[in-house]
């Protein structure tokens, strides 16, 4: 059975029990909660070996077959890695969620959205079809609207979601069009075939439009600069969802994605060139950012962009090393970030606030929490033994493989690891060493099962640190082979992951980076408070941009709808004779459509004057100043067909329309007995000259038209057809009436419908009592 | 005679679109009479005149003779009347009706659906991002 389609099913199924979690205690609620992610952690975590020794756990099924969509799920050390982060960081979640969340009467409904992440997540991850990855995709960002929204009632909640929503739905759209140009160059959509061929595909003219696409769209989801902003601002969200989708899972998607199509792109120097510099730069617009809040949440936020920006430079640098340091980076980064992040929240459920600067000592009442946090907060410093120690070393010795600019790479590498030194420091040093702040309430250690996550996921940063080879052995070097595609890992060996490298220049630069951090460190209070007045930076800073950009949409949305939509009947008939004319008059000007008939002569007296009837009860009808002489000329004209149907062999429509006649002006006089007869005529006299002149274009592109059909050629196989069958067929000799009731009888049918509902709607509408005049109308 | 029709046709669509642009609706429903008159004409104008003869197989024979009437427009034509008429006829109960209900046969005044005086107005936008104090 395909474990990966079922582990996807059971996360959707788990949702719907969670909805009812608020029945269960709330003591048991975290436990019950995490059972569903533990169990296919352990899942996953069984697919460790065989995947290490390179197998690649492939299920297809079909889902569309008429489009050739499939559900095909494939699991090589790349999808393995994130999916055991998905699952095991969403066990500690779950767990954590469960409590701290137990006083809210949505909880069911938040668990039950978190477990549908959860689902999209593994999808993204593991899918080997771009409709499917493409589809998951968007249902993180989905879900992830609905997490940083879930405090609904608070503005800022809302906004901050709408903005998650649509930067990263603006990146969703970038990468249906890349998988749909993908899909069209490489004549598959299956990820596995179009990495297999390789960078023969960047030889099809599509490929800059996809690699730019591409690009784009894990720009957005990874919160890259410019595009940055939105991940600060989705910290309205509970702290378990900024711990699980905002640090450790989906803000990486842009970054799996980026190494997911890395075997095809990484030759490319545009690739490169975009990977390298906007990591860099977001690196440091992190790094410096994060300094000046005091929010812990966002402080960590900001240390997240940081992180971002060094995976997305390290996947440009397209080396063995900087692959290794990614991988190992990306498991460092989401086992301390994750664990800080449950940690800001346990200190705000115990304390009531998450400001640096009010926190202080709190290792005296939550000893618990305070090794928790050191353990990973020093590795987030990047201090031995912890793993962030064996992480921040691979970066360096990657930046320094950099065949352009390794000193650049390397320094905004150390002022960035230096940041990284400080928000570690800040989180665990200074919230539960130091001196104490002055809080109004004691808080105390929580409850195990909100301990549990942030506590496993700590002691993990210490095993691997102190085992780092298995840490490569298993997780890293088959995640590596899958980025750097298996052609070019052939002859290259992954760099062993080790503590202790030795007195290398890489260990001078650890030291370099912790002085730094530490400096900072101690005076980050007085430099915080100068950093804060850089006004300038909220003024013109990219998030200026969105919100001129959503203003600007929403004044173009409502200019357009007063434009097409100014509610005024003369105004829409206005444009529609207009467009109709102008639209018509084109190709008959310009496609040389002008024919005129000959026989302009070739008429009787009397046939003369029914056209003349015509003609003159037309004109009547427009000077006509009263009504009743409008509806006498409009008569005349009705009657002038009827004439020409006389005169042309057509005595059953000359009958009808004399009928139609009377009964027009017998219901039109029934009418007006309740209408004014001369009301004023309401245009000005410059409307009536436009109106008169729209009205002389359109009478005479009609005539254009008609005497170009009259000078074409006649087929006259219908009549002749008709004339034939009528008896023979039908029985009849009246061959108009043939048409009507037998032919054609069933869009007769359909003519007795229209006039019966109308008559119904008449009836309906002349029955209903006149409605009392309402207020103010 | 099929020219000089051709051009009584354009001057009642003419009559009919100057008509419909008015302000007054039981003009407009006057323009409608006469799009429909004009409709019907372009489509008997278009199945060409041939004669006086109306397209009736006479006793004795199976088929039309040459120089009868083209029977397809016809057809067409007592069909388009009926609906036009059914048509023509719901407006002017819609008309009856909305005088009643408004007191005025101004279209400009009839603006229950579409107030001209409350264009869309844009939402304004929030920005989620907190505000810094001035220190």
């Amino acid at each position: 059975m395909p474990f990966t389609a079922l582990a996807i099913a059971a996360a959707i199924a788990a949702a719907a029990p969670l909805l009812l979690i608020t029945r269960l205690p709330p003591a048991v609620r975290g436990w019950a909660a995490a059972a569903v992610p533990f169990a296919l952690f352990v899942g996953f975590a069984t697919m460790l070996p065989g995947v290490a020794a390179g197998s690649i756990p492939t299920d297809v099924m079909r889902w569309v077959p008429s489009l050739g969509v499939e559900l095909a799920f494939r699991v090589d050390g790349l999808s393995l890695l994130m999916a055991l982060l998905i699952t095991g960081i969403g066990a500690g979640v779950f767990a954590f969620s469960g409590r701290y969340l137990a006083g809210h009467p949505r909880q069911g409904r938040f668990l039950a959205v978190l477990a549908l992440f959860m689902a999209a997540m593994l999808g993204t991850v593991t899918s080997d079809h771009l409709i499917a990855l493409f589809v998951f995709w968007e249902l993180t960002s989905l879900t992830s609207f609905l997490l940083i929204g879930f405090k609904g009632e608070s503005e800022r909640a809302r906004a901050a979601a709408l903005q998650a929503l649509l930067v990263t739905g603006a990146g969703g759209l970038m990468l249906l069009a890349a998988a749909l140009l993908l899909g069209q160059a490489a004549g598959t959509f299956r990820l596995s075939e179009i990495i297999a061929a390789g960078p023969a595909l960047t030889e099809h003219p599509l490929a800059p439009a996809i690699l730019v696409l591409l690009i784009l769209a894990a720009f957005t989801k990874s919160a890259q600069a410019p595009l940055h902003f939105w991940l600060p601002n989705a910290m309205e969200a509970p702290t378990p969802v900024s711990a699980y989708l905002h640090s450790a899972t989906m803000v990486k998607l842009g970054v799996y994605l980026l190494a997911r199509f890395n075997p095809v792109f990484g030759g490319e120097e545009l690739w490169t060139g975009a990977l390298v510099t906007a990591g860099t730069a977001t690196m440091l617009v992190g790094a410096l950012l994060a300094l000046r809040e005091t929010d812990l949440k966002r402080v960590l936020a900001y240390s997240t962009v940081v992180a971002l920006g060094t995976l997305v430079m390290l996947l440009g640098l397209q080396d063995p090393i900087a692959a290794t340091a990614a991988m190992t980076f990306l498991i460092v980064h989401a086992l301390y970030k994750a664990s800080l992040f449950l940690v800001a929240g346990i200190i705000d459920h115990e304390t009531g606030t998450r400001d640096a600067t009010r926190l202080g000592g709190l290792a005296r009442s939550m000893p618990v929490t305070a090794v928790v946090a050191l353990a990973a907060g020093l590795s987030m410093a990047g201090l031995p033994p912890f793993v962030g120690f064996v992480g921040k070393e691979l970066l360096y010795e990657a930046k320094l493989t950099h065949p352009v600019a390794p000193l650049l790479l390397v320094g905004a590498g150390v002022l960035a690891n230096a940041a990284m030194v400080v928000v570690g420091g800040i989180l665990s040093v200074r919230a539960f060493l130091g001196t104490p702040r002055g809080l109004e309430t004691t808080p105390h250690d929580p409850p195990p099962e909100m301990l549990a996550g942030p506590a496993a996921l700590a002691a993990g940063g210490v095993l691997f640190g102190l085992l780092p080879g298995t840490l490569g052995g298993w997780l890293v070097e088959p995640a590596v082979s899958a980025v750097m595609g298996s052609a070019a890992m052939g002859s290259a060996t992954p760099a062993p992951l080790a503590l202790w490298h030795g007195f290398t220049p890489v260990l001078g630069l650890s030291v370099l980076t912790l002085a730094l951090g530490i400096a900072v460190f101690l005076r980050w209070e007085p430099l915080r408070r100068r950093m804060e007045r850089w006004h300038l930076l909220d003024r013109h800073g990219p998030e200026r941009g969105y919100t001129v950009a959503l203003g600007g949409f929403q004044w173009l949305a409502a200019w357009q709808t007063r434009l097409i939509q100014p509610g005024s009947l003369r105004v829409y008939a206005t444009v529609t004779l207009a467009v109709i004319a102008a639209a018509t008059a084109a190709p008959m000007l310009f496609g040389g459509g002008i024919a005129v008939p000959a026989g302009w002569l070739d008429l009787t007296v009397y046939e003369a004057g029914a056209a003349l009837l015509l003609m003159a009860g037309a004109v009547a009808a427009v000077v006509a100043r009263g009504m009743l002489a409008g509806i006498m000329a409009v008569g005349v004209v009705g009657f002038g067909s009827a004439l020409v149907f006389l005169l042309f062999g057509a005595p059953d429509l000359a009958f009808t329309q004399f009928a139609v006649e009377v009964l027009f002006i017998v219901i039109l006089t029934a009418v007006l007995l309740k209408l004014p007869l001369r009301e004023p005529e309401h245009r000005t006299r410059g409307q009536r000259r436009t109106d008169a002149a729209l009205a002389v274009g359109v009478g005479s592109v009609g005539a254009l038209v008609m005497l170009a059909v009259l000078a074409s050629p006649f087929d006259p196989t219908l009549g002749a057809w008709f004339g034939a069958a009528s008896v023979p067929e039908a029985h009849g000799r009246n061959v108009v009436n043939v048409i009507i009731v037998d032919f054609r009888a069933l869009d007769t049918l359909g003519e007795i419908t229209v006039l019966g509902l109308a008559g119904l709607a008449a009836l309906a509408i002349l029955k209903r009592r006149p409605q009392a005049p309402q207020g103010g109308a | 005679m099929e020219p000089l029709l051709a051009i009584a046709f354009g001057v009642i669509l003419a009559a009919s679109a100057y008509l419909i642009l008015s302000r007054n609706v039981l003009r407009m429903v006057l323009g409608l009479i006469l799009l429909g008159n004009a409709a019907n004409l372009s489509i008997f104008l278009s199945g060409r005149l041939v004669g006086p003869t109306p397209p009736i197989v006479a006793a004795g024979i199976d088929a039309l003779v040459a120089g009868a009437a083209n029977p397809l427009p016809q057809a067409l034509i007592l069909t388009a009347i009926v609906i036009g008429f059914a048509f023509v006829s719901f407006v002017l109960v819609l008309v009856h009706r909305a005088y009643g209900a408004l007191g005025t046969l101004d279209t400009e005044a009839m603006r229950e659906a579409e107030p001209a005086h409350e264009p869309p107005q844009p939402t304004p936008v929030t920005s989620p991002a907190p505000r810094k104090e001035a220190a």
